[in-house]
């Protein structure tokens, strides 16, 4: 099939309104949030139904055509960067909350849905939906499942995975299953486990059900400076030592209150060269008891003043600083890269102090924003793209902390994802039998890997199952693959 | 017949199996007891050269779920791999080999002030069962099951290929999420060798408030209330007697917190019945009670799952025939309902006939609730003539495309699984 014949299909499925072909058009989807890799697609289809994602899937099926779903296009790891040659599905028209069902504490939506549409949609009623990653006022429902997003109060309530419970799929072969539902324990393979946090390459959810949580009766946050990231270390540890589990504990380095300062002006304390932000929620009376306890053990670690969230708005305030800090960078550097890695928690200050050794053997600048609670670092590594050899120098500078993280018994990605952009560092972090067998599951939902085909994986593998004479498949024949 | 497995350079891992060794009735041949990944990885590629079928067990007190194997030639136990590898009481963390009991990984975490949050009833389960047969009990509610505590794996294929995936930091997305496909997977993808987990801190106090209630609406009354309410309770627990039952709120945490919180449950409840608070005594009686299973072994044990809010609707489905004379334990908050009947009598042809129309009946009307029905427990006579699971809905093809990948020659645990998987 021709491109002219797949758009013709494209637009009886969808309608011409639903079909991008031209170039200039085009060009808008030419990459997701992280901007160094860009690839045009041949076609953009927005789809707005199950029914039509399964026609457009269909085509491309038997087109023999790859594609790459998108929700938002906020991912920062490439996963949603689309493949030239192949089709773009994006899901940004299926945007209805379809149901909600507080009595079981569920809502099933469209995976266009925003993140911070669900919790607004059931605010009225006490409820909220508890992933919150930074991005949540344009992130969608959508991506959040293919990247199993977390957020910086996921140190409590968990991430994405934990918080869908069914989900309607459009298999790449156009084949409609469902996984789970409202009930617990379905019988058979936690395949919606398998799928949330796959990063587009198992299939495109259609319709995606989530667990709904009360809003809890009391939210007390603190903002605790501290004289540098060790003593602020010092405290988180203490913090959980006690057994307490915060909602979220954040740290940001001198660095990063710099840049949020310019930016939303938080008022943080002169000279602090590191502040921990700490949420307790739940019910008042512990609430209030451990929030004393906090307060006691960020002394205890040397906190030179604590300043605590008076009502709501001084709380979004802390909290905007926060979020805000990826994209106040800008105010202060005129290029950076934002790096995810994780580290056991107890590790934290001896990995800051080998990120900061780094960066000054490299002459760069890092600032550090991050989810100290669950040790997922963001190091947000400053360079002026202008200046020769800078950006290569923050290149090697990003991948030498995520060495440091592996050397500590961590992770190349939190929660941004592998996608594109983290590929060549999965075999540092796994062995080449843990990828061959994770790539098992590939085999099984998309035996042609025409699925966001490029991603997670630095090499594909050639899924031959069916007994007989083996025959060449077009990516080995083209030189692209390995057999295994 | 000579306990050899060919292949194995070391005879001592495997021996004959005994009338004790058989699954659901289905004699074995041999037993294989490895101490190590390496060992169990060895003892795998052996049997997949010599094409014998495989069943692996832990403590084997959960042995009765799933159908009965098509055909056991090697039961491979993980008793030996019973070593608690690591655990990082700064991180939460901690790693077992899977044939570690839950218990002594339980002790193990305790001096910590810590604990892995799970609660299953069976006495003696090892961690590796818990995984594989995804294993829940009361404090569900709370902290989830198995799936969202697991945060990585290690597991042998058949072909005994070892592979990790996940790891030993709580938040991690590198990679497909293994760990989870293995919850609940009951040995048909592979051996489930060691498993990582997040841990919790230990609460320090406990209350528990009891209700009496007289109808299935009043129980689905009283979880709607708590479910809506700002409360966090750990469980909600009821046991049903056939036509009326108590529920029980178990609240844990700081002792200002939990009196705090007991009253307030307190309040709520009581408009809709008569109340307890129970003290400290009374509320260690009421939590151990609730831990216990509500079927023995060789009982027939029926889980039925459905959203929360249907959990009259569910009880109703249930009191219909011969299910009616069951001792039911409801994980009431989260929709999942046990129930044990004690030794039905399997004279007659009519009577196994009449059981398995009673499930089917049973199924169809907890359908209608989107809900499913698992038959956990049986005699061999009656597994014989009960598929176990239920229908397996329309991901039945794609799950049979992921065990062919995993295991595609059917070693492991055939004819266990949801659709004769």
């Amino acid at each position: 099939m021709d491109r002219d014949a797949l758009i013709q299909r494209f637009t009886d499925a969808v309608g011409a309104h639903g079909v991008i072909s031209e170039r200039n058009q085009l060009r808008t989807y030419e990459c997701d949030g992280l901007a160094n890799f860009r690839v045009v697609p041949s076609v953009v289809v927005l789809p707005e139904t199950s029914e039509q994602v399964r026609s457009v899937v269909r085509a491309c099926h038997e087109a023999g055509v790859p594609f790459v779903a998108r929700g938002s296009g906020t991912g920062l790891s490439g996963g949603a960067l689309p493949v030239a040659d192949g089709v773009l599905v994006v899901l940004a028209r299926m945007r209805s909350i379809v149901e909600v069902d507080l009595d079981n504490q569920r809502a099933v939506v469209e995976p266009g849905v925003l993140n911070l549409q669900v919790s607004k949609a059931v605010a009225g009623d006490g409820f909220y939906y508890a992933p919150d990653p930074s991005s949540q006022q344009v992130c969608s429902i959508g991506g959040n499942v293919a990247e199993n997003s977390g957020g910086a109060h996921c140190l409590k309530y968990g991430f994405t995975t934990n918080h869908v419970t069914g989900l309607e799929v459009v298999l790449p072969d156009g084949e409609l299953v469902h996984l789970g539902g409202k009930a617990p324990d379905p019988p058979g393979y936690d395949l919606l486990g398998a799928f949330v946090g796959s990063e587009g390459t198992l299939g495109i959810a259609t319709r995606i059900t989530l667990r709904l949580l009360r809003k809890p009766e009391a939210v007390r946050t603190l903002m605790a400076a501290f004289e540098g990231t060790d003593h602020a270390g010092d405290a988180v540890s203490r913090i959980i030592g006690a057994g307490i589990v915060p909602a979220a504990i954040e740290m940001m380095d001198a660095l990063a209150m710099e840049a949020a300062e310019a930016a939303v002006h938080v008022h943080y304390p002169e000279g602090a060269g590191a502040v921990l932000i700490v949420e307790l929620d739940g019910p008042e009376a512990e609430v209030q008891h451990q929030f004393a306890e906090v307060e006691r053990l960020c002394q205890e670690a040397g906190s030179t003043t604590i300043q605590i969230a008076a009502d709501d708005e001084q709380r979004a305030l802390f909290w905007k600083g926060r979020k805000s800090a990826f994209a106040a960078v800008g105010r202060i550097s005129p290029d950076y890269y934002v790096q995810d890695g994780v580290i056991p928690r107890t590790a934290l200050p001896e990995v800051l102090r080998r990120i900061a050794e780094l960066a000054g053997e490299r002459g760069l600048r890092v600032a550090n924003v991050f989810h100290a609670g669950d040790g997922n670092l963001h190091p947000l590594v400053l360079y002026d793209g202008d200046v020769e050899g800078q950006e290569e120098r923050a290149e090697e500078l990003a991948a030498e902390i995520l060495y440091a993280c592996l050397e500590h018994g961590g992770s190349i990605t939190g929660e941004h994802g592998v996608g594109f952009d983290k590929k060549q560092y999965m075999p540092k972090q796994f062995g080449a039998d843990d990828l061959e067998v994770m790539q098992l599951l590939r085999c099984a939902f998309d035996p042609e890997g025409r699925c966001n085909p490029g991603k997670v994986f630095p090499t594909p593998r050639l899924c031959g199952e069916a007994p007989g004479p083996r025959r060449v498949h077009p990516v080995e024949r083209a030189g692209l693959a390995e057999v295994f | 017949m000579a306990a050899t497995l060919e292949g194995l350079e070391r005879d001592d891992l495997v021996r004959p199996a005994t009338g004790a060794d058989a699954v659901d009735g289905v004699p074995a041949e041999l037993v294989a007891e490895p101490a190590s990944v390496e060992e169990a990885s060895r003892v795998l590629a052996a049997a997949s050269r010599a094409a014998k079928k495989v069943v692996v067990v832990g403590n084997g007190s959960k042995l009765g779920l799933g159908n009965p194997p098509e055909r056991v030639d090697l039961i491979l136990r993980t008793r030996r791999m019973d070593r608690v590898l690591e655990h990082a009481a700064g991180d939460l963390v901690v790693k077992v080999e899977a044939g570690a009991r839950l218990a002594d990984l339980q002790a193990a975490v305790a001096p910590a002030g810590q604990w892995l949050a799970l609660d299953p009833p069976e006495a003696g389960a090892t961690v590796g069962g818990v995984v594989a047969a995804n294993a829940s009990g009361p404090r569900r509610l709370r902290y989830g099951t198995v799936r969202d505590l697991i945060i990585g794996i290690t597991v042998v294929l058949a072909d005994g290929t070892v592979a990790h995936a996940g790891g030993k930091v709580v938040k991690n997305v590198a990679g497909y999420d293994l760990s989870k496909l293995f919850c609940g997977s009951l040995g048909t993808l592979g051996l489930i060798a060691e498993a990582t987990f997040r841990l919790h801190p230990r609460p320090e106090a406990a209350a528990a408030v009891t209700l009496q209630v007289e109808r299935p609406e009043q129980a689905g009354e009283a979880v709607r209330r708590l479910l809506r309410s700002t409360l966090v309770p750990s469980a909600i627990e009821l046991t049903w007697y056939g036509r009326s039952g108590r529920l029980t709120v178990v609240i844990e945490g700081i002792r200002p917190g939990v009196e705090a919180q007991a009253a307030a449950a307190a309040r709520l409840l009581g408009e809709l019945g008569q109340t307890e608070v129970l003290g400290p005594g009374a509320t260690e009686v009421a939590l151990s009670q609730l831990d216990a299973s509500p079927w023995e072994k060789a009982e027939v044990g029926i889980k039925v799952a459905v959203p929360p809010a249907e959990l009259p609707g569910a009880l109703t489905d249930l009191q219909a025939g011969w299910l009616g004379h069951g001792r039911v334990a409801a994980h009431a908050g989260t929709g999942v309902l046990r129930v044990g009947l004690a030794g039905p009598d399997l004279g007659s042809a009519d009577q196994v006939e009449a059981f398995v129309g009673v499930v089917a009946k049973a199924r169809a009307a907890l359908a209608a609730r989107q809900g499913t029905l698992v038959v956990a427990e049986a005699p061999p006579a009656l597994k014989r003539v009960v598929d176990a699971w239920g229908p397996p809905g329309d991901a039945d093809e794609l799950m049979r495309r992921v065990k062919r990948q995993f295991d595609p020659d059917r070693q492991m645990s055939p004819g266990r699984f949801v659709g004769g998987i």
